[in-house]
């Protein structure tokens, strides 16, 4: 059964296409990788499958339902893991999960568990009364991933979920997605620039770049189409280049917005 | 009903957690507060005006908090918006519409919060509130300009993304609001022109009710400036649903 399906999808920003007919289809119970440089239109996909954004034109249907009729439809069956931070600073990683629980009505008790079921998987237990500011990196990106899981959601979409893990954290973590994938038929989307990564978990990968997909399939279709690729990084480079992408632009204005929040004052 | 409730209750506990927030938006009007009671009180005195400065201050002063913490919930949209927590509610299956409402009312109660803690240290200061019932009838003056001043600030915060540009155009609001809705200093000495303005200024209502309320000194009708406020609530409501609805990540 298809579950996630897109063609000829496209999405132009004030002149710029960022992604430029696009089509790929996903079976139920996939783990899809979808890797890419940067800027290359992974997140502005994440953010039109997650029902954020809307399409400029194309197909597309996640779990039977049109993002952008039936919204609500397809919200329910999903979690998002953003690339960009989203969690509430303020609030404990206890609050955080809880109000995700409310959010989607999960019932009480099935919440108060799933809450602490997840919090202890991911090793936050011990700070789940801590304000989440006070948080490191990876214990976030930890949290956020727990949020996401925590209603059982059908779709898992992940953009970049291991930047900032340590390769036992990321172990951990594919090790349990991979069992849930199993047991419960989770579909899972993700996107990594860790490449081994993709190359170990994803069933099935698209490659993108400039708004367009230059290869699809197993990692071993990928590689054979690039023929003297002998692992998927080298196929990866084959197909998208060797000039740097926006990533240095990209740090310089994320480093400043942060800045900005400190030092901002409410009025 | 649930998703307004939850928003509700978070806005709360980040207004208890956050005493910088909370002195913040406090700041101004008691700076306000002291500085007139003491700077312009024997000046109102020798004006003949019959009443205590303070007790003519205080009621203006409450109106001026209440529209600064609502002011300070645009903020907080800004910040969501940047640093990723609106993502959150976003994608979750609830509609923006509840989302709006949920973070107007948790801004609207903090904002009522405020002005009561306003309204104690006026206390403190030697005003006192007429009748019982009229303090009753002050806070629902507050609750209903708090949400109306709330939804406007959600409503400009949607429509600007950065938190300078969004402070700039509060700035430029708010002080004029301040000054020409008879909070600190009375509109029936002011020229015509000046009085002219003040009845488009939504402070002034919210002001005038407080004071008549709480200390029995009125400018503009009583029914006239709940009819006014619950239009300004109705029409901003409308007005911030509709921005925030817009809202791309
Ligand atoms: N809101 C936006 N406005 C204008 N351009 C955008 C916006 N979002 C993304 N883009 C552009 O679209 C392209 C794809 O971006 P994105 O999907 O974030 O890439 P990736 O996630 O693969 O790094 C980039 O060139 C980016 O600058
Ligand atoms: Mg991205």
């Amino acid at each position: 059964m298809i579950i996630i399906e897109a063609k000829q999808l496209v999405r132009n920003f004030n002149g710029l296409r960022a992604l430029d007919r696009i089509s790929f289809s996903i079976e139920k119970g996939e783990i899809f990788g979808f890797l890419g440089p940067n800027g290359a239109g992974k997140t502005t996909t994440i953010k039109i499958l997650t029902t954020l954004l809307k399409p400029s034109g194309g197909y597309v249907h996640v779990n039977g339902f049109d993002p952008t009729t039936q919204a609500m439809e397809i919200r329910k069956s999903l979690g998002v893991v953003f690339q960009e931070p989203s969690l509430d600073d303020d609030l404990t990683a206890y609050e955080n999960l809880d109000l995700h629980g409310l959010l989607y009505k999960m019932p009480t008790e099935l919440r108060r568990r799933r809450v602490a079921e997840m919090l202890m998987f991911f090793e936050l237990w011990q700070r789940r009364n801590d304000a989440v500011k006070y948080f490191s990196g990876g214990m976030k990106r930890r949290l956020e991933i727990a949020r996401g899981l925590l209603h059982h959601p059908a779709i898992l979409f992940m953009d970049e979920p291991t930047i900032g893990l340590d390769p036992q954290t990321r172990n951990h973590i594919w090790t349990y997605l991979k069992q849930l994938n199993k047991e419960e038929g989770i579909t899972i989307f993700f996107t990594t620039h860790y490449l081994e990564e993709a190359e170990k978990i994803a069933s099935r990968i698209a490659i993108i770049d400039h708004g367009r997909i230059v290869a699809q399939g197993t990692v071993a279709e990928i590689k054979k189409q690039t023929k003297r690729a002998e692992t998927l990084e080298e196929a990866f480079l084959i197909l998208t280049g060797h000039g740097m992408r926006e990533e240095a632009l990209l740090g310089v204005s994320r480093n400043h917005m942060n800045w900005e929040k400190q030092s901002g004052q409410g009025l | 009903m649930g998703t307004i409730y939850t928003l509700w209750i978070r806005q709360l506990k980040r207004y208890y957690r956050s005493r910088s927030r909370m002195i913040g938006t406090l700041g101004n009007p008691l700076l306000f507060l002291v500085a007139f009671s003491y700077g312009f009180g024997p000046i109102f005195q020798r004006a003949g005006e019959g009443t205590d400065y303070i007790t003519f201050l205080a009621p203006g002063i409450i109106g001026i908090s209440i529209l600064m913490t609502a002011m300070a919930s645009g903020t907080d949209i800004i910040w969501d918006r940047q640093f990723g927590f609106l993502k959150e509610t976003f994608v979750a299956p609830v509609s923006r519409l509840q989302v709006m409402f949920g973070r107007t009312l948790g801004g609207a109660t903090v904002a009522v919060l405020q002005g009561i803690v306003v309204l104690f240290i006026a206390m403190f200061l030697g005003f006192r509130f007429e009748t019982l019932l009229g303090f009753f009838l002050s806070l629902a003056i507050m609750l209903v300009s708090a949400i109306a001043f709330t939804a406007f600030a959600i409503a400009i915060a949607s429509l600007i993304e950065d938190v300078q540009g969004y402070q700039f155009i509060m700035n430029f609001l708010v002080m004029p609001m301040v000054f020409l809705s008879g909070s600190v200093f009375p509109l029936n000495d002011l020229p015509k022109s000046v009085k002219i303005i003040a009845h488009f200024d939504p402070l002034s209502y919210s002001v005038d009710g407080l004071r008549s309320s709480l200390a029995g000194i009125a400018y503009f009708d009583t029914t006239l400036n709940l009819i006014v406020l619950g239009l300004l609530t109705v029409v901003f409501l409308i007005f911030g649903s509709w921005a925030f609805s817009r809202i791309r990540l």
